[in-house]
């Protein structure tokens, strides 16, 4: 295998793999804030940007491995 | 392929030996626009707010109610305010500029090739570790501070028990991950934004890309409140009085009153 198709593999295998954990892992904050919502749906206000923060944070493994794969490709 | 994509932000032209890369040129501009934009607020102060004022006010008394709903009332908040708010209204604002349309369009010629002319401003990794290190800094004093350094080195140095310094290793590295982990989320994803149109408008020029776009939107928003708030968090972090101090204070307190009853 040459380099250059080793980088590519590399590429999609660290997406790949680095969006596993996060995808689950937002899905149940916003299910577990939509769910809090609909019981208590006076609290939205407050609910929502704390879901928006922890959800970011949640994501944020992905962007490294995005960060990383983009790094392989493009640096 | 036709896609150009580079992790560096291109270089425009040269001050001299002062390389001005495109995401330097729009800082400028951004910086010039806080600049005149709140000198020029500051000399029209009126009783009666106009539209212009009437704004500024609302975004930034909707900003002070957060500050104070997360770090508490009085002089903690007005004093981490500025800071929190400035970086907030600031990332917001590099992150709106590239929807203006059009933009993307204009390249200029900078001796080697084409390059565009604009590049979203924290798409340049320079710029956002700057801002972090900034962050962390004005925590490490704040720690330091509120805890005094004996403390805080024993907070990352401890001797007496194998569990305790390796406790103290990894909060040292937990410290240094803090840098990597707040910069590389909102470079990351601007970037990945960036990229992610590129991609898209490369593949299918028309409609495709629109929800792409209104998806950066969106990131583009809840990146600039992530980054201020967790700068936030970690400061109202650092000003909490840790557990030792505190036992400290209590036993004082507790011998002045048994002197007291003794008395």
């Amino acid at each position: 295998m040459d380099i250059e198709s080793a980088k590519y593999i590399a590429a999609g295998l660290a997406v790949g793999l680095g969006a596993i954990g996060p995808g689950i892992g937002e899905g149940i904050a916003a299910s577990k804030a939509l769910e809090s919502i609909g019981r208590n749906p006076e609290a939205s206000g407050k609910i929502t940007p704390l879901m928006f923060v922890s959800m970011a944070i949640t994501e944020s493994t992905a962007i490294y491995a995005l960060v990383i794969a983009l790094i392989i490709l493009f640096a | 392929m036709g896609l150009n994509i580079s992790l560096a932000p291109e270089v425009l032209f040269y001050i001299g030996t002062f390389p001005v890369s495109n995401t330097f040129f729009w800082f400028i501009i951004v910086w010039l626009i806080f600049i005149i934009g709140a000198l020029f607020l500051k000399n029209n102060l009126k009783m009666v707010p106009g539209k212009m004022q009437n704004l500024t006010e609302m975004a930034i008394s909707g900003a002070y109610d957060f500050t104070e709903s997360i770090i508490g009332k009085g002089k903690r908040a007005e004093r981490v305010f500025p800071l929190v708010a400035t970086m907030f209204f600031f990332i917001l604002i590099c992150n709106l500029i590239p929807y203006i349309p059009g933009q993307a369009a204009i390249t200029i010629y900078n001796g080697q090739g084409m390059v565009p002319l604009f590049r979203s401003i924290m798409a340049d990794y320079g710029l956002v570790f700057v801002m972090t290190i900034t962050t962390v800094i004005t925590v490490q004093i704040i720690t330091i501070a509120v805890s005094g350094p004996f403390l805080y080195f024993k907070k990352f140095i401890n001797l007496k028990s194998p569990l305790k310094f390796f406790l103290g290793v990894m909060d040292l590295i937990g410290e240094v991950a803090k840098i990597v982990s707040l910069s590389f989320r909102l470079f990351g994803n601007i970037f990945a934004g960036e990229v992610l149109t590129a991609v898209m408008l490369f593949l299918m020029p028309f409609i495709v890309p629109l929800p792409f776009a209104f998806l950066g939107l969106l990131t583009a928003t809840v990146q600039a409140f992530v980054f201020s708030v967790l700068t936030l968090v970690f400061i109202s972090m650092a000003t909490e009085i840790p557990e030792e101090k505190l036992k400290k204070k209590e036993k004082k307190m507790k011998t002045n009153q048994e002197i007291g009853q003794e008395v």
